[in-house]
């Protein structure tokens, strides 16, 4: 039962070097390992959810092991509220990637395999890590499969999109690290929890808040340093942008909430001001970049950022409630509504990229303009597209709903003028969605190539319907969700607003 | 009887360079016999010498404790005991990469490897110096083996116009060592380090910083620090493939020594200035060396400006100036030429019999065509851009600690944002070798095995060091306290 994250790193990681072993030559059995692998991982998450205690906001499943004694630094493992719903997350995203990829990836497909195996295994791994070394050694280790990823198997950009992202997310993370070591070198050793709790004046805690700033507003993306993000995203293959959205970009919402609030508490409540204006900015002047696009995959990226600026706020918007009503349930509603947003947006942005990765393997284009009509010969795949739509929009009864309902709630405590100025995305994203949709599902067959398409195979079904399931669930019954998050956020509130000074 | 007795033990300690000494006269006459008859030979003695001397090291040459030799000239201790053994690992694996290189352009004549070893003898003398005239002998060894080494290919112009350039500016640089040596003698009236340490203490005189000044300058010039770096990309690109190789690994270690020998050891007393100076080549070094390297064309080349960046971020653990630092400069250092041995081997087995492959298109669609020497090169450019999980990570994570521990905030900022720009020439090689198309689809030329397995062990030894750092950490940290 101890080793139970180590399983969930290593298992993946292990089965990409076996794959990578096995050799191009190898791939039929390197494909049903891959997907084994994946399923393996998936499988050991529900141990992990059933023994969750969500009375805590304690570490659990914690592993120790001395890693490198010089530096105190340990390859210490644990989950709580916070983590544990993105590591399942990010369990449950890899297994359709690995099915999508079945027999469209023709060019070097066990390397590709591997690449999203390995990549899954350090995801697991950032969510996990209860040391910020360790923490920062699968940060950065990951950006080299992602490297590979969009540079190998991307479109025709891919190089500009792969070497833009990988300068763009390492600049953002050497100044996290130059953080982390200073830290370290006041605090002894490497453990988060003592960087959470080790006194920091005003002036160390901004610039730490700055560094961290640097690191998770690229990841997030923030705007204006978001521009990475539609290139890579645009030229990545289909697995490669589901991961990136559904995945990696809850790295920076994640680093917000376990690295900003709690160790830079008092910076954080003084710049609350500018993280809020920034997500509020990616909120809307996104959203009406993302209506202007004529690039499906565009315009899911910039749907991304629009969307990503709600997890930003939820989690900023702590300070001003408790500043006019002194409520830390009311503060932690924001959280919670940034946690469930996260989760939410992985799950559908995700699915919105499978099913533009459906289209794009039949008529090998992500031009609106190529489409239309696509629901008189693919009624299925149209059903799934316009729900995944909704959930972009936020119905009621989708997850979509309920992560921006929670942030715009708890937004009101703080100011009227936030909500209504994100409430205005409610608008923006059922415009952008709703066109996207109208233009390539619905109206008059446009074209021969459209008139021949094919309807979704069995492979596609299972993985939509998944996801369907997956989002549908979320969006009626999110009380298990918020009950697992419950204790580490109430802990992570009464963290940010107390002070260090 | 009985004095001869403990003289030939007390010499144990120096049992590596007496065996280098006697493996050179030895490989020497047997050149003049065998050499025409039986090429290879005298490459397989070499390698077999160094095993032995590296055996020999490990039996007879451990010092229980810091031993001072030969009228307290020469000194022994686990540093210069962890630094040989180094010296003669990499020595040998450089010499077994390039053996085919050699043969291909008919270059492999026993001088080759006798100039080498005596270049290991150099580094070793310089690794356990203990006064000036040691300093200088070490360092003058060293110099003149590479020089001839360099120009070896005596049919190539570029060869010779580059080992000519290194000569002379070489000879200048050795001129300001021994100037600045001259100075701190006259002054101290002392050539042993530890004495000069003693009695050198503030306030300096103004001689004394000046022969301070020309000390650092011949450092500076030795390892590659801008603006006395002009010489290094010529050489580089200029000297046959394998000696570029030699020369940007061992003396490497051989001017680490030096600049800890001389500078952190006999000048300690001087300190405040000389790390004052350093800092100022280093903010130089690690802008000049990582933005050239952008625009460059050629592999070698490229390396050359890279190896003018990492050499920035080795003095910046001289720029703390404190044991932690040092012992991160060793660990920087020593890394560093780990990974080097690998790139380089790259480019080495990625040529063919008339083909040099030296320019950075000849790397495109590597992958496809040399997977192992693609994966090598790989590990290579990530460990030195500074990713995990590899091993240069750690290095560059040491010196911004050791950086952070004497607050030097600003140099932090520079060394984070360079290694960000250093980045991107590093990625470039990665870009061509694997998302570009091969232009050629002739499979790289089949090798021995032997070479091509020490190859994968190199890059394999990056990602296990990277892995698990920490005994190389404690041993670097060790040896310098």
């Amino acid at each position: 039962m101890h080793a139970l994250l180590s399983c969930l790193i290593w298992i993946p990681i292990a089965a990409g070097v076996l794959i990578l072993l096995l050799g191009e030559r190898n791939i039929v059995i390197g494909r049903w390992l891959a997907l084994a692998a994946s399923l393996v991982t998936l499988a050991l998450t529900v141990p992990l959810w059933a023994h969750f205690d969500t009375t805590t906001a304690a570490m659990q499943f914690i592993e120790q092991l001395p890693w490198i004694p010089r530096f105190r630094a340990y390859y210490a493992l644990g989950v709580d509220g916070i983590s544990l719903p993105l590591i399942v997350l990010t369990a449950f995203m890899t297994v359709p990637v690995v099915i999508a990829g079945w027999t469209v990836i023709e060019k070097r497909p066990a390397q590709y395999y591997a690449a999203f195996l390995i990549m899954e295994g350090l995801m697991i791994g950032v969510f996990a890590a209860t040391d910020a070394l360790l923490f920062y050694f699968f940060w950065e280790a990951m950006l080299i499969p992602m490297f590979l990823i969009i540079g190998i198997w991307g479109g025709p950009r891919r190089v500009y999109a792969t070497i833009k992202f990988f300068l763009y997310t390492f600049l953002g993370s050497v100044f996290m690290l130059a953080a982390l070591i200073y830290m370290y070198v006041k605090a002894g050793d490497y453990a988060i929890a003592s960087f959470q709790a080790m006194p920091l004046s005003l002036i160390e805690q901004r610039w730490i808040f700055v560094a961290f700033l640097l690191a998770f507003a690229v990841k997030v993306p923030m705007w204006p340093v978001h521009t990475w993000l539609p290139d890579a995203h645009v030229e990545a293959p289909t697995g490669g942008s589901v991961i990136l959205a559904a995945i990696m970009l809850k790295m920076g919402g994640y680093g917000f909430l376990r690295f900003s609030l709690p160790v830079a508490p008092d910076a954080s409540r003084e710049l609350d001001l500018l993280v809020i204006t920034l997500s509020l900015i990616a909120v809307i002047y996104i959203g009406y970049v993302a209506l202007v696009q004529l690039d499906m995959k565009k315009l899911i990226a910039y749907s991304s950022i629009s969307h990503m600026g709600f997890v930003t706020l939820g989690a900023f918007v702590m300070y001003e409630i408790v500043r006019n009503t002194g409520s830390l349930q009311g503060a932690g509603m924001g959280v919670d509504g940034a946690m469930v947003q996260m989760v939410s947006h992985g799950l559908i942005s995700g699915a919105l990229f499978l099913c533009v990765g459906v289209l794009y393997d039949r008529l090998h284009s992500r031009q609106i303009a190529d489409y239309g009509g696509v629901v008189n010969t693919m009624p299925v795949f149209a059903a799934f597209m316009v729900l995944f739509a909704l959930a972009n929009t936020g119905l009621p009864g989708t997850s979509g709903f309920v992560g921006e309902f929670l942030v715009i709630i708890a937004s009101f405590r703080a100011s009227f003028w936030y909500s209504a100025l994100a409430a205005v995305t409610l608008i923006l994203s059922s415009g952008y969605t709703l066109w996207l949709v109208k233009r390539v599902v619905f109206g008059p067959v446009t074209s021969p190539r459209v008139a021949a398409l094919q309807d979704l195979n069995g492979r596609e079904y299972l993985v939509l319907g998944a996801l369907a399931v997956a989002v549908l669930l979320v969006g009626v019954w999110p009380a298990p969700l918020l009950k697992v998050m419950q204790p580490t956020v109430h802990h992570l509130v009464s963290q940010a607003v107390a002070t260090k000074l | 009887m009985d004095q001869t007795l403990i003289s030939v033990a007390s010499l144990a300690p120096a049992v590596a360079e007496i065996w280098l000494v006697f493996a050179i006269c030895v490989l020497l006459l047997v050149e003049v016999f065998a050499g025409t008859k039986r090429p290879g030979l005298t490459g397989t003695l070499t390698l077999l010498a160094l095993v032995i001397g590296a055996a020999l090291t490990v039996r007879y040459g451990q010092v229980p404790h810091r031993v001072l030799l030969f009228d307290r000239t020469y000194v022994a201790d686990e540093l210069g005991v962890v630094l040989k053994l180094a010296g003669f690992l990499f020595v040998a694996v450089a010499l077994l990469y390039s053996r085919d290189y050699l043969e291909n352009r008919n270059i492999q004549r026993g001088e080759y490897y006798v100039l080498a070893l005596t270049a290991l003898l150099g580094v070793f003398v310089l690794v356990s110096a203990n006064s000036l005239v040691t300093v200088y002998l070490g360092v003058e060894l060293l110099a003149l083996s590479v020089y001839a080494m360099v120009a070896f290919d005596r049919d190539s112009g570029v060869s010779a116009e580059s080992a000519m350039k290194y000569f002379v500016l070489g000879a200048i640089a050795s001129g300001m060592l021994l100037y600045g040596m001259s100075l701190i003698y006259g002054l101290t009236g002392t050539l042993d380090l530890g004495e000069i340490a003693a009695r050198l203490h503030a306030p300096l005189t103004p001689g004394v910083v000046l022969g301070l000044t020309f000390i650092v300058v011949a450092v500076a010039f030795k390892l590659g620090a801008v603006p006395f770096h002009m010489w290094l990309p010529d050489v580089y690109e200029g000297a046959p493939t394998s000696v570029t190789l030699f020369i940007s690994t061992v003396p490497k270690i051989a001017y680490f020594a030096l600049a800890l020998r001389l500078l952190a050891q006999g000048l300690a007393g001087t300190e405040s200035e000389w790390t004052q100076m350093l800092a100022a080549l280093v903010v130089l070094t690690l802008i000049v060396g990582n933005v050239v390297a952008i625009v460059q064309t050629n592999l070698k080349r490229m390396l050359a400006y890279s190896a003018i960046a990492n050499v920035g971020f080795i003095l910046l653990g001289f720029v703390a100036g404190t044991a932690d630092g040092y012992s991160a400069a060793l660990y920087y250092t020593l890394q560093y030429v780990l990974v080097t041995l690998g790139s380089f081997g790259v480019i080495l087995l990625a040529g063919a019999k008339g083909f040099e492959a030296d320019r950075l298109d000849d790397y495109k669609g590597l992958q496809q065509r040399d997977p192992l020497l693609a994966v090598t090169m790989m590990v290579a450019m990530f460990s030195l851009a500074g990713v995990p999980p590899f091993i240069g990570f750690w290095a560059k994570l040491r010196i911004i600690q050791a950086l952070w521990e004497t607050n030097h905030l600003w140099l932090v900022v520079l060394a984070v944002t360079m290694s960000v720009v250093g980045a991107y020439y590093y990625l470039r090689v990665v870009k061509l070798m694997y998302f570009d198309d091969p232009t050629t689809t002739a499979p790289a030329a089949a090798r021995e095995p032997g070479v091509r397995f020490a190859l994968g062990l190199n890059a394999a030894a990056a990602l296990a060091l990277g892995l698990l750092p920490g005994p190389l950490l404690d041993l670097c940290a060790r040896l310098i306290h």
